[in-house]
């Protein structure tokens, strides 16, 4: 490697690093900012709470016992949502790709369900499915599988004429061409997908538990309100990023690892 | 000589809504054994819809094809890149064997011969992405002979190289093709590559496609293209199918 590479490397590095120091700091400094406000009396906790009150809260929770529980439930009821609309999406997205007539027989549907919002659908579920972890799961699928219904089919109509052509001239079967072709053109799509969906997926959760459930951090934020104890409406609040952050983390790590196959 | 294709009167059209597209029209011609046919006429005159049609990819609307042997392979290669950019060279290579269920050890170890001749052994392991496009090309034509093809049909296959590359690829694809002794049926608007491959050259008319000249290059066929071209009678038949497809614009 020559000196000059050498430098290029290290500008990029060096680059890179400052840009993430950066992100930290301002992180850092709004939490320090919140709770010297709070200390000297600038805002009032008790609609703003504090980072300290935060950490109170959390503890309390901890001692509690109820802590864990209501993180799990939360990632529990995303989970399951998560994959649910992510394989129901994809499923009903090669179906359509596999049959154009059902394609452009469920397209102005799906054009109508995307733009519907979904909690408009709330009250009804809760009356179907009962006011319970069902009503929530299902929340979070109507939001997550529309939208990966609609990208994916998009993904999979795109791919290359020339490729199918290709494909075609082997007299490749419809089966080879999409396990062969069409999905493995769309890799970076489905990757995509599962990224929107995490957060597609905890928003609705997070709808449905401020409905209907007895626990969760909706459920936590919801009460919070509720009582108007705004300490656990932003304890609920931060722990939900939380959340959303460690599992977005998981989703790119696998995406590293399998795209590297690719 | 017993011919391997004759094609009797080939005709087809492609309907949309908005009309009827007769793409070709009472198209006949006949190829003998490793022949090299070069088809030339103006874009969008049909020429890629024969192909098509050949290697079955379009039905046909009428006229007839004979093949002179049973369960005939035909190899296609395309116009553009098409080399799957997520598979690796062998991959690659190796996709229309797989596709067809004829991948074995023996035909694996072919493939991967073809691959050390025509001087890509050493990269045998790369994806598509770190060649140049002189290789990805001889890629695709190695991806295309590993099925052992009684015909193989190039469609503007060096159309998306530059110039000198162009000609470098043309001199490595014949040299292939005659190695290999395949029987080619090119399509090309480039008339000097037509010339300087092939020992038939066709010349179609517009739209319709159907068939204008026909002519026998008497060229050295141990001669490289980039070396025919520089003979006299190439320009001779040049100017000629030049003066063909010029009346037809
Ligand atoms: N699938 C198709 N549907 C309708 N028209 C087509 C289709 N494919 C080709 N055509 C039309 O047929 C004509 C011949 O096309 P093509 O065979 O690709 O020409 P060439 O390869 O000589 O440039 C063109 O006018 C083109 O627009
Ligand atoms: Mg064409």
């Amino acid at each position: 490697m020559s000196e000059e590479h050498k430098l290029y490397i290290k500008k990029v590095k060096r680059k890179k690093r400052s840009i993430l120091i950066t992100q930290i700091s301002i992180l850092f400094l709004f939490i320090i900012l919140w709770e010297l406000a709070s200390h000297f009396k600038l805002i009032n906790t008790f609609l703003t709470s504090s980072p300290s009150l935060v950490i109170k809260n959390i503890i309390f929770l901890y001692n509690d016992g109820t802590l864990f529980n209501h993180i799990f439930i939360t990632t529990y009821e995303t989970i399951i949502s998560f994959f649910l609309g992510t394989l129901i999406g994809l499923l009903i997205a090669s179906i359509m790709w596999w049959n154009d007539f059902i394609a452009k027989v469920i397209n102005p549907y799906l054009t109508v369900l995307n733009s519907l919002p979904k909690v408009a659908l709330g009250p009804i579920l809760i009356i179907w499915a009962g006011a319970n972890m069902n009503s929530i799961i299902i929340m979070a699928l109507l939001i997550s599988v529309i939208i990966t219904i609609i990208n994916a089919y998009h993904g999979f109509s795109s791919v290359d004429e020339n490729r199918i052509k290709l494909f075609k001239s082997f007299k490749a079967t419809k089966w080879q061409i999409f396990t062969h072709l069409i999905i493995p053109s769309n890799i970076n799509t489905i990757f995509n997908i599962l990224k929107i969906n995490v957060s597609m997926s905890l928003i609705g959760v997070i709808m449905g538990e401020l409905l209907v459930s007895k626990e969760g951090l909706g459920y936590l934020i919801m009460y919070g309100s509720q009582v108007f104890n705004l300490n656990l409406v932003m304890t609920g609040i931060i722990l939900l990023c939380l959340l959303s952050i460690i599992i977005y983390y998981i989703i790119v790590r696998i995406e590293k690892k399998f795209i590297k196959f690719f | 000589m017993k011919e391997l294709l004759k094609i009797n009167k080939l005709s087809k059209k492609y309907h949309t809504m908005k009309g009827e597209i007769e793409a070709v029209k009472d198209f006949s011609f006949a190829a003998g054994n490793s022949s090299f046919i070069a088809i030339v006429g103006p874009s969008g005159c049909g020429k890629s819809t024969i192909l098509s049609i050949l290697c079955g990819i379009e039905k046909k609307s009428g006229g007839k094809i004979y093949f002179g042997k049973k369960d005939i392979t035909i190899g296609y290669m395309l116009q553009n890149d098409t080399l799957l950019p997520w598979l690796s060279v062998l991959d690659n290579a190796l996709l229309g064997l797989k596709i067809q269920g004829n991948l074995t050890k023996e035909t694996k170890k072919r493939t991967i011969e073809l691959i050390k001749t025509y001087g890509l052994g050493d990269f045998i392991h790369c994806y598509p992405n770190e060649l140049s496009g002189g290789m990805r090309q001889r890629v695709a034509l190695i991806r295309t002979l590993a099925i052992d093809p009684d015909i193989l049909l190039l469609d503007e296959a060096f159309s998306s190289l530059d110039y000198q590359t162009r000609l470098e690829v043309s001199n490595d694809v014949y040299q292939i093709i005659k190695k290999e002794n395949k029987t080619t049926i090119m399509v090309t608007h480039d008339i000097g590559e037509a010339i300087s491959m092939a020992d038939t050259v066709i010349v179609l008319s517009k739209r319709p496609a159907q068939i204008k000249n026909v002519y026998n290059i008497e060229l050295n066929e141990d001669e490289l293209p980039s070396s025919k071209r520089t003979h006299k009678d190439f320009n001779r038949y040049y100017k000629m199918i030049w003066e063909d497809l010029d009346i037809n614009v």
